[in-house]
């Protein structure tokens, strides 16, 4: 925890405003995906981000990498303030910054050739042309397992698994320090997964890849990362070691998110309890007062609907998390994983 | 509450009853494509008892979609060739006219679909196009129906249903527009329910919900199911028996507890092992199963699994036929040369069950 860390977010927020009227827009409302979270990725880390559809994950990826301008707060990058930064002084940092994409269908040009695809990133920075680019480009989609004669070739002409290769191939290209991965196994196949998953890993190790890596799949999550950021409605709700994360979580909404996760073993999933959480996430337009969980967490009392809790140390090794309630030993219900631990 | 009914037993003794309610034989399903014929499923065969969860599990291309939409009679096209027999309570659905299946279709069988975003109309109310869907089978007065959807609406558990019938689609979430869907296709009391991939495109918490919902169903109204999925954990949740297929063809059938402790085809133990648990310790590598599934246009000869499968000797060029091979297990068939006693051994991974990297 010493070292500095390769990206800093502080207090930062994303509001998009609802505008009506005609000639003069009027600010009706705000759907506030991400509201005040911070939290800080250290190099050669993987940090994973779960939470619900809508909870603000995908956005709070594109404000990091400056995708989308920040409401307010503060993204550092290797100490260096990135937000608010104009396009052009942001150009030469995009290179360190890339994103590898949820759908392997929609995030490649149909009409590009793979060589052109994974190349044109190279061309922009102006690193490499002509031969040279070509050659960098086949060493590229040797190493995330495709075939250098693949350069020529369209991106309908792969299946899933092998397009998401390609869209590694293309955010490694520029040799970036952080990669921002949005769900990038959720659309394929199990045996696919694995193999995506065992492929990223292995280029961690090898260019020192510090990763934040999004998914709904808690298993994927725990499996690829050193801590995890649960999101709730904009707001990060708890922040963990991964394994200590799964062994002892501290926020209700964490607890109920791991147990609604199908074991996949008959006998044990006859032998345990699991808790439900009922109703759908609330809309972030106008969400819950104070702990935006409160409507639906089993230990909600008075106070959760009036006062706001904040990320508080629960646990060794900087665990986070933001409850009025906190989980305790003796009340933490049956969750995966913790007999294991 | 994970339990089923009387469920301290295995699941496998109240399985394979006298009565059963949908046999399918020896189904085949091709497409004539620009590319060449498409076996899409060949020679699949299951049987689903009354009240019973079948689940069917696969990856994508395996054949498990298209065989609930044969079952549904949603294939019949030109290009396809279908061969085989459905039969749906001694009644053969192949050979019917599609007036006469639609009899079946939607009245005694029901199916949900995996996106709930699209297979909701978004132009009408909810409550009208549940009332539509009764309406097309029985001479119902419109109030009626209304009434029957308010009910049903209820009973999958959508809160304040009288006012819920008249949303749009888009007022619903996806938890809620798949309860929907559910509603829609228990309105007429269906004996089976094909879910395909119900739960896929919904978050983790709304999953737990939509399943706890269907075995509720099928604990109450007796109500059997075809779940078709690729996730391994919800079938641990809820089915009896399980059908596992590989690029058209079925390798492997059993019970619950048969698939998951005892199984017997290297494909199962590959999809067994590469799930990421949350109740084990995280191995360093997730195991993987090698290459592609294989073209269906050209599969490849003898066993299929083959080109992917790290045990596979000189007899896997000769198609291997689905039978019990275990003399304990006479329901539990798969489609694998070596002996069982071998395959014990060697899915042994590290303890766990799993496929092996080399051979």
């Amino acid at each position: 925890m010493a070292a500095e860390p390769l990206l800093e977010v502080s207090n930062l927020v994303k509001h998009f405003p609802i505008k009506e009227g005609l000639l003069i827009e009027r600010e009706v409302a705000r759907v506030e995906a991400v509201d005040d979270v911070s939290f800080s990725v250290q190099p050669g880390e993987t940090l994973g981000l779960v939470g619900e559809s809508g909870c603000g994950k995908s956005t709070l990826c594109r404000t990091i990498l400056q995708l989308l301008a920040p409401t307010s707060g503060s993204v550092r990058f290797e100490g260096r303030e990135i937000a608010g930064l104009s396009h052009r002084r942001l150009r030469p940092l995009r290179r360190e910054m890339q994103m590898i994409f949820q759908d392997p269908y929609a995030s490649l040009n149909p009409r590009k050739r793979v060589g052109q695809i994974v190349g044109d990133p190279l061309k922009l920075q102006g690193i490499a042309s002509g031969a040279e680019l070509r050659a960098q480009v086949q060493e590229l989609l040797e190493r995330v397992g495709l075939s250098s004669e693949h350069y020529n070739r369209y991106p309908h002409e792969f299946s899933g698994g092998q397009r998401q290769r390609i869209g590694i191939a293309r955010a490694l290209a520029l040799r970036p320090k952080l990669i921002v991965a949005d769900e990038p196994v959720s659309a394929l196949d199990v045996s696919i997964q694995a193999q995506i998953i065992n492929l990223l890993d292995d280029l961690q190790d090898e260019f020192g890849l510090t990763y934040i890596f999004v998914a709904h799949d808690l298993g994927v999550v725990r499996h690829v990362s050193d801590r995890i950021a649960v999101m709730y409605l904009g707001k990060v709700v708890e922040n963990a070691p991964a394994d200590r994360l799964y062994s002892h979580p501290v926020h209700p909404y964490t607890a109920a998110l791991l147990s609604a996760v199908p074991i996949p073993d008959p006998r044990e999933n006859r032998a345990r309890h699991q808790t439900v959480l009922e109703g759908d996430v609330p809309s972030p337009i106008d969400p819950p007062s104070a702990c935006r969980f409160h409507t639906r967490c089993p230990r909600a009392t008075e106070i959760c609907s009036s006062e706001e809790p904040e990320l508080k140390t629960h646990g060794p090794d900087g665990h986070l998390a933001a409850c009025h309630h906190p989980l305790e030993e003796a009340s933490r219900p049956e969750v995966a994983g913790s007999a294991s631990a | 509450m994970s339990a089923r009914p009387e469920s301290g037993a295995p699941a496998g003794s109240a399985t394979i009853s006298d009565g059963n309610l949908l046999n399918v034989a020896d189904l085949s399903v091709r497409f004539a494509t620009e590319d060449g014929l498409l076996k899409a499923v060949d020679g699949v065969s299951f049987d689903v008892g009354s009240s019973e969860i079948l689940a069917i599990v696969g990856e994508s291309g395996s054949g498990k979609s298209v065989t609930a939409q044969t079952i549904m009679g949603l294939t019949r096209s030109p290009n396809a060739q279908i061969e085989g027999s459905i039969r749906f309570r001694d009644k053969e659905l192949t050979g019917l006219r599609d007036a006469e299946l639609q009899d079946v279709r939607g009245k005694e069988i029901a199916m949900v679909f995996q996106d709930p975003m699209t297979s909701l109309n978004p132009v009408y109310r909810v409550g009208r196009q549940i009332v539509e869907a009764i309406r097309s089978h029985s001479e119902v007065p419109a109030e009626e129906a209304r009434e029957k959807a308010i009910e049903m609406l209820a009973a999958v558990g959508i809160p304040a249903p009288e006012s819920r019938v008249d949303n749009f689609p888009h007022e619903f979430s996806g938890g809620m527009r798949q309860r929907a869907m559910i509603a829609m296709g228990l309105a007429l009391e269906p004996s089976l329910l094909i879910a395909d991939e119900p739960s896929t495109a919904l978050d983790v918490t709304i999953q737990a919900q939509i399943i706890r919902l269907i075995q509720r169903l099928n604990q109450e109204r007796g109500l059997a199911v075809i779940l078709i999925t690729h996730d391994l954990g919800v079938v641990a949740e809820i089915a009896d028996r399980v059908l596992v297929m590989y690029a058209g063809k079925a390798v492997e059938q059993g019970t619950l507890d048969e698939i998951f402790y005892d199984p017997q085809h290297p494909y199962t133990w590959g999809l067994l092992g590469s799930l990421t648990r949350l109740d084990r310790p995280r191995p360093r590598r997730l195991p993987q199963i090698k290459g592609l599934p294989p073209s269906l246009l050209a599969p490849p000869t003898g066993c299929s699994f083959r080109p992917r499968c790290p045990h596979a000797f000189g007899r896997c060029t000769e198609p291997p036929s689905l039978e019990a091979r275990l003399s304990e297990a006479p329901q539990h068939m798969d489609r694998c040369w070596k002996s069982p006693d071998e395959k014990r051994e060697l899915r042994n991974v590290e303890g766990r069950i799993g496929l092996r990297s080399e051979a």
